[in-house]
């Protein structure tokens, strides 16, 4: 939790600085005042048991609870270089959703052709000319490893993929805009045990390409994926490492405890 | 002590309680018999009396003193461009109230009294329409006893089912499609007319096609603003032979519809008479299941390619 401290120089490895977060649906604190990093271009898993705050937090990150009434954040989330607090109320949420990206839980492909899925938030940021829109969706589908399954059928329905597919399809979707945070929240929460596998692979490949947030109560995959591991409980940050420390030797007996599946 | 898993026992019970399955059974037989043989008997019956008279001249012809000789040229004509107002009306209307309700409304007390109004609006006997449009359409905007009239009037009355229909039809979008859609920029207005519509039409166009099969029956309201029952010539084209080609001349005309006409027809003491309103009545009941039959296609249509 204390990470940042003594290391102001070393700023630029840092994607994204959480100070100070607190969130409210209404009156209920969701989440308590949480200080963490995104390290720039590495893998953020972010545990702990249901209802901790954990899709919460992640969904700070693109503004999503603006859509709704009632919702409040408090403290900053610093998103480098350029030093924006992504949460203050003279930033646009749209903005924001235009630099960081969402995958969700389950598949949500429009009911549209996969090309039109992929080609949709380029869409909305004005781009028309066809070769473009083409070029982009193409390079988008190659990273989310989609690419030799669709590419003659790009103006099928997504619905006619596989849950894995779609998964991989909504990454594309996220991918196409070139996003600067790429966020998961539980993407393999409702896929079998080969579409996880594919899902997780493919997440690993992206690292290098994206600073990458990911939600996941599956501890196993936090360790599989992740660089870095935040435990969350009860709308508190536990602990924030390292992923090996945590899952080898953390410091907390709470993280410990749900580590080694004494509780949670 | 006497086991209580006497296999006669049981027998004997699952015996008699089954017998009010069977009992229930035939009163549930009964009673759906008695709404579905009273229709049919009224359709068999107007089917007998009607279909004789059923020829390219009935819909040909203006009505007349002479029963042989009568149609509904003047009513479907009217019934058709009534139709017409309505729909371009009620549509947007109640599309766009729709849209702004379930999106943009911010969720407090005055939208949550005009959400109960609109659901309750549709409650309200239709002459009561008809009274609100006799006054406002009629007298006080100044169209008169016009097409334009009647047409505003059933476009008032079958707004709440728009206005419903569109809601229902986006609020059964999962939520997550609208978050992904918001999650890649999206503004409200993209979010709307790129996803929400699109995937809702189906539902909206099934609800604006049950409006409208209820408003091309309706009668009470347009007696209510002054169709007149005996119209023997046809409004203005709407296409016109000189520049600019149309005409809205049409709206402003006197008019009758198909309900007028058959009530018209079914007042008159003669036989023959109420063998035209048979017949009439028969083209109304046609033209409402073919509109009920092409929402049903519709909805299974627009369906097809979208499953959540």
């Amino acid at each position: 939790m204390q990470l940042n401290q003594g290391k102001v120089t070393e700023q630029f490895q840092y994607k994204s600085e959480v100070k100070n977060l607190s969130f409210y649906y209404g009156g209920f604190n969701a989440l308590k005042n949480i200080n963490m990093v995104l390290h720039d271009k590495k893998i953020t898993a972010l545990i702990g048991p249901s209802g901790c705050g954990k899709s919460t937090f992640l969904r700070c990150y693109n503004r999503m609870h603006d859509l709704y009434p009632g919702n409040r954040y408090d403290g900053e989330i610093i998103l480098q270089p350029d030093g924006v607090n992504i949460l203050a109320s003279n930033v646009d949420p749209i903005e924001v959703r235009m630099r960081i990206s969402m995958v969700f839980q389950k598949p949500n492909p429009f009911p549209k052709s996969i090309y039109e899925n992929v080609a949709y938030g380029l869409r909305v940021r004005g781009i028309k000319q066809r070769a473009i829109l083409d070029e982009r969706v193409e390079l988008a589908l190659r990273n989310s490893a989609l690419w030799d399954e669709v590419k003659d059928r790009q103006h099928d329905l997504a619905f006619n993929l596989s849950g894995g597919q779609q998964q991989r399809l909504c990454i594309a979707r996220a991918l196409a805009t070139d996003p600067e945070i790429l966020l998961f929240d539980e993407p393999t929460s409702a896929l079998d045990p080969i579409a996880t596998a594919s899902i997780e692979e493919l997440i690993t490949d992206l690292k290098n390409k994206v600073t990458i947030l990911i939600v996941t109560h599956n501890m196993q995959q936090a360790a599989r994926v992740s660089d870095y591991t935040a435990y969350m409980y009860l709308g508190e940050l536990i602990e924030f490492n390292v992923t090996d420390t945590i899952f080898i030797k953390p410091k907390n007996k709470q993280t410990e405890d749900y580590i080694t599946g004494r509780f949670g | 002590m006497e086991s209580v898993n006497n296999l006669d026992e049981i027998r004997k019970i699952i015996c008699q309680h089954k017998r009010w399955d069977l009992i229930f059974m035939i009163t549930g037989i009964f009673a759906l018999m008695v709404a579905v043989l009273t229709f049919m008997a009224l359709f068999a019956h107007m089917l007998f009396d009607g279909m004789p008279r059923l020829s390219w001249e009935f819909f040909t012809s203006f009505p007349s003193r002479r029963a042989e000789s009568a149609g509904i040229l003047s009513a479907w004509v009217g019934t058709t461009l009534v139709m017409f107002v309505t729909a371009v009306s009620a549509v947007p209307l109640g599309i766009g109230s729709g849209i702004y309700l379930e999106e943009y409304a911010p969720k407090n007390f005055i939208t949550e009294i005009i959400e109960i109004n609109v659901t309750n609006l549709a409650g309200i006997p239709s002459i009561i329409y008809g009274l609100l449009a006799l006054g406002l359409f009629v007298y006080q905007l100044g169209f008169g006893q016009s097409i334009l009239a009647a047409g505003l009037a059933l476009a008032l009355l079958i707004l709440p089912v728009v206005i419903v229909a569109t809601r229902e039809a986006i609020r059964s979008i999962p939520i997550t499609i609208r978050e992904g859609a918001y999650a890649l920029g999206a503004t409200k207005w993209q979010t709307v007319s790129d996803h929400l519509l699109p995937y809702s039409s189906a539902g909206i166009l099934t609800g604006i096609i049950i409006g409208l099969a209820r408003a091309i029956g309706e009668t009470a309201p347009i007696i209510t603003i002054g169709a007149l029952t005996f119209i023997a010539f046809l409004p203005p084209s709407p296409i016109t032979s000189s520049f600019p080609y149309f005409s809205f001349e049409w709206l402003t005309a006197p008019f009758t519809v198909m309900p007028i006409q058959m009530f018209n027809w079914v007042s008159r003491p003669e036989e023959a008479f109420q063998l035209n309103a048979a017949a009439a009545g028969l083209v109304l009941v046609v033209m409402t299941l073919a509109m009920n039959g092409l929402a049903i296609y519709l909805r299974y249509r627009m369906r097809k390619n979208i499953k959540w």
